[in-house]
C-alpha cells in the first residue's frame, strides 16, 4: 500500500473515520434487528430515517442542521472538559443556565441595536454556564469534590431554578403557562435561508469549533489544557504548568460552551425559556464527544450524524409508526461499538509488538 | 386538614417516595465501596420498571418484583461486560447504558402497549396495614402502613450494614474500593467481587424500578426512572456509602420531594416548592465540601479495575 505517503495524523484520523462508519452500519444493523423484533416494516422505516435527515433541502436545514447546533456547541463543552481530564456530566445544566441568564437581560435590551443587543445575550448566557461550570472546578480544587457527582447536582439545581424562574420571576406576563415571554425578533438570531429554520448559529458553530480547534493544537494554552488531561504530574513536573489555573480555566471554558449552547438555542429556536427546555442535549452531547473522539472538528461531524439521527427519528415515528426514542438505542450502541473497538484495537495493537500497523 | 394530619400524610408520603430512592443507593452504595461508580444506574431502574410491569401482568406482584431485579441484573451484566470485562470508563459506559436503557424500555413499552399507553391493569402492591403500630401518632401510618418491600427495607438496612462491617465478604469489598492493589496481593478477587456488587447494584435498582410501577403509580410510564438513578447517586455520597445513613439520606430527599403536598394542603401557593426540591442537591454538595467526606469515598473509586 502506499500508507507512508499518508502523514501518520491523517492515516490515524481515516482509520477512525472508517471505523465510525462501519460502527454506523453496524448500529443500523442492529436497529433493523430490533425493528424486526418488535414488528415494524424494515425498509419504510430506515427509508423514512434517511428521508427525515437528509431527504429534502427542509429536512437537512430546518431539521438535521438545526439540531447539529445544540448538541455541537454543547459536545465541544464536554470535549474541551474531557480533554482536561475533567468528566464534566453537567453541560446540561450549563446549558440550562446560559439560556436562563440570556432570558433574564432580555428584558432589559429593548431599543438596543440588534447587532449590539444579540451578541450581548449570547456572551451573557455564555458567562452564566461558565459561571456554573465553574462551581464545580472551585468545587474539585478547593475542596477536593468528584466532579462527576457535582455536576449531576447542579444540573438537577439548574433544573429546579429553571422550573422557578419560568413560574416566577421570568413567567410571561399573563402568567398562564410555565414559561417566559416570547423573544421580539429584534433579538433573535437572523434566519440564514429563508423559509427554513436555519439561523446564523450554525456559523456561529463552525466558527467556534475551528477556534477551538487551532487554540488546542497551536497555542500555549491549549497545549497545557491538554498536558494537564494527558497526565497532570507530568505537567506539573516536567513542565512547570500550573496545574489548578489549568483546571479552573478549563472547568469554565467548558461552562462557556455550553451556555452559549443554550442561549443560541433560545435566541435561534425556541424564543422562550420553559421547564423542558433542553431535551437532554448536554447528556447527548457526551456521547456526541466521546464519537468524535473529543476532536472539536470531529465533534461538528458527530453532532451532524445525531442531528441527522434524531430528525430521522422523527420521520420514522411519523411516517412508520416506530417510536421516535429508539434513536437513543442507536446512539448508544454507537457509543459501546466504539468503546467495544478501542478497547480491542489496545488489546491487539498489545499483542503485536510493533504497534504500528498499516491499518 | 389538621397540622397532625398533615404532618403525618407528609412523612407517609416521605417514606413512601425514599423506598425506591433506598433501595437504589444502597446497591449504589456496595458497587461504590468496590470502587465501581455506575451512572447507568438509570437504566437498571427503567428496565426494572418495565419488567416489573411486563412480568406482573402474567405472574403478579410477586412474579413482577423478581423479574423487575432480573431486568435491573441484566442491565448492570452489560455494564460489567464493559467496565470489568473490557476495562472501559466507567463514565462513557454508564451514560451510554442509560441513554440505551431509556431508548429501549420506550420502544419495547411502545410496541407492546401501543403509543397512547393504553390503561395497563397492573396488580399492585398495596399498603400493608400493621395494626396498633399504624395507629402511633404522626409516624405511625408512615412506618407501619407502607407496601411490603418497604418493610423488607427495615430488614435489609441492619443486614447490609452488618455484612460490610462484619462480615469477610465485606471487608474484601471495602478495601477493593481503599486499596486495590493491598486487596489484591491479599487475595482478593477483583473482577469476580467488583461484578458481583455491580449485578447486586443492578438488582437493587430493578427492584427500585419495579416498586415505581408495582407499589405507586400502578403503571409504566415512559422515563419514569425520572432522574432517579442519579439521585441514588447524590444519596450515596451524602450517605457517605454506609447503610443506615445512606437510608436517612433518601428519607431527606424523599421529605423534600413530598414538600410539594404540605404547601398545597396549607394553600402556601406562592412557595416556589421547586426550590425546595433543590434543596437536597445543594446540601449534598455542602456535605461533599466538608472535609470529613473526603476520606469518607472509596479511594479508588471510579478507577479502571487492574
Amino acid at each position: 500500500m502506499s500508507s507512508e505517503r499518508i502523514p501518520p495524523r491523517v492515516r490515524h484520523w481515516l482509520s477512525h473515520v472508517v471505523t465510525v462508519v462501519l460502527l454506523l452500519v453496524a448500529a443500523l444493523g442492529l436497529l433493523s434487528l430490533l425493528l424486526v423484533l418488535t414488528g415494524h416494516p424494515v425498509v419504510p422505516a430506515l427509508s423514512a430515517l434517511v428521508r427525515g435527515a437528509f431527504g429534502s433541502y427542509y429536512a437537512i436545514t430546518s431539521a438535521t442542521l438545526v439540531r447539529m447546533v445544540p448538541l455541537a456547541l454543547a459536545g465541544l463543552a464536554v470535549a474541551v472538559a474531557f480533554r482536561a481530564g475533567i468528566l464534566n456530566i453537567g453541560a446540561e445544566g450549563q446549558l440550562l443556565m446560559g439560556a436562563a441568564a440570556a432570558t433574564a437581560v432580555s428584558g432589559v435590551m429593548t431599543g438596543v441595536p440588534s447587532l449590539v443587543a444579540i451578541p450581548a445575550l449570547l456572551v451573557v448566557g455564555s458567562l452564566a454556564g461558565g459561571a456554573w461550570a465553574a462551581i464545580a472546578g472551585a468545587l474539585r480544587l478547593r475542596f477536593g469534590v468528584l466532579e462527576v457527582i457535582s455536576t449531576i447536582m447542579l444540573n438537577f439545581i439548574a433544573l429546579y431554578v429553571t422550573g422557578w424562574l419560568v413560574r416566577g420571576p421570568l413567567q410571561e406576563p399573563t402568567r398562564i403557562n410555565p414559561q417566559s415571554v416570547s423573544l421580539p425578533t429584534a433579538l433573535q438570531l437572523p434566519v440564514l435561508l429563508p423559509g427554513t429554520r436555519l439561523h446564523a448559529g450554525v456559523l456561529l458553530t463552525v466558527i467556534v469549533a475551528a477556534v477551538l480547534w487551532w487554540w488546542l493544537r497551536t497555542t500555549a494554552s491549549g497545549f497545557r489544557l491538554r498536558a494537564v488531561g494527558a497526565n497532570p504530574l507530568a505537567a506539573a513536573s516536567a513542565g512547570r504548568i500550573a496545574v489548578p489555573r489549568t483546571l479552573f480555566g478549563a472547568f469554565a471554558l467548558s461552562g462557556v460552551l455550553a451556555g452559549l449552547a443554550g442561549a443560541t438555542e433560545y435566541t435561534g429556536i425556541t424564543y422562550a425559556l420553559y421547564e423542558n427546555f433542553s431535551p437532554g442535549y448536554g447528556y447527548t452531547a457526551i456521547a456526541v464527544a466521546l464519537l468524535a473522539r473529543l476532536h472539536p472538528l470531529g465533534v461538528l461531524a458527530t453532532a451532524t450524524l445525531f442531528g441527522a439521527l434524531q430528525a430521522g427519528a422523527n420521520a420514522m415515528q411519523r411516517d412508520a409508526g416506530v417510536p421516535n426514542v429508539v434513536v437513543s438505542v442507536v446512539e448508544a450502541m454507537l457509543i459501546l461499538l466504539v468503546v467495544a473497538a478501542d478497547r480491542w484495537r489496545e488489546h491487539t495493537s498489545q499483542q503485536r509488538v510493533p504497534a504500528e500497523s498499516s491499518a | 386538614m389538621s397540622a397532625l394530619e398533615i404532618g403525618s400524610s407528609f412523612l407517609e408520603a416521605t417514606v413512601r417516595t425514599a423506598t425506591p430512592l433506598a433501595l437504589a443507593a444502597l446497591g449504589e452504595a456496595v458497587s461504590e465501596r468496590a470502587g465501581v461508580i455506575n451512572i447507568g444506574l438509570e437504566g437498571a431502574i427503567i428496565a426494572g420498571a418495565l419488567g416489573g410491569t411486563v412480568a406482573a401482568g402474567v405472574l403478579g406482584v410477586g412474579g413482577g418484583f423478581v423479574a423487575g431485579a432480573l431486568a435491573g441484573v441484566l442491565v448492570a451484566a452489560l455494564f460489567a461486560l464493559f467496565t470489568i470485562g473490557f476495562r472501559a470508563d466507567q463514565i462513557i459506559t454508564g451514560t451510554a447504558i442509560t441513554l440505551l436503557s431509556l431508548g429501549l424500555t420506550g420502544t419495547l413499552y411502545r410496541t407492546l402497549y401501543g403509543a397512547s399507553g393504553v390503561a395497563l391493569s397492573i396488580p399492585t402492591s398495596g399498603a400493608l396495614v400493621i395494626p396498633g403500630l399504624s395507629e402511633i401518632p404522626l409516624v405511625g401510618r408512615a412506618l407501619f402502613a407502607q407496601p411490603l418491600i418497604t418493610y423488607a427495607l427495615y430488614v435489609a438496612v441492619p443486614a447490609l450494614a452488618w455484612w460490610m462491617q462484619r462480615s469477610h465478604a465485606g471487608l474484601a469489598l471495602r478495601a477493593l474500593g481503599e486499596y486495590p492493589e493491598a486487596a489484591i496481593a491479599a487475595g482478593v478477587h477483583p473482577r469476580r467481587i467488583q461484578t458481583l456488587a455491580v449485578l447486586f447494584a443492578g438488582a437493587m435498582a430493578g427492584l427500585a424500578g419495579a416498586t415505581l410501577v408495582l407499589a405507586q403509580a400502578g403503571t409504566f410510564v415512559e422515563g419514569m426512572s425520572a432522574g432517579r438513578g442519579f439521585i441514588a447517586i447524590a444519596i450515596v455520597v451524602l450517605g457517605r456509602w454506609r447503610p443506615f445513613t445512606v437510608a436517612a439520606a433518601a428519607l431527606l430527599f424523599g421529605g423534600a420531594n413530598s414538600l410539594q403536598t404540605v404547601f398545597q394542603a396549607m394553600g402556601w401557593t406562592g412557595v416556589p416548592y421547586q426550590l425546595f426540591l433543590a434543596v437536597p442537591y445543594l446540601l449534598t454538595l455542602v456535605v461533599l465540601a466538608g472535609a470529613s467526606t473526603r476520606s469518607a469515598a472509596p479511594a479508588a473509586l471510579g478507577r479502571r479495575p487492574d
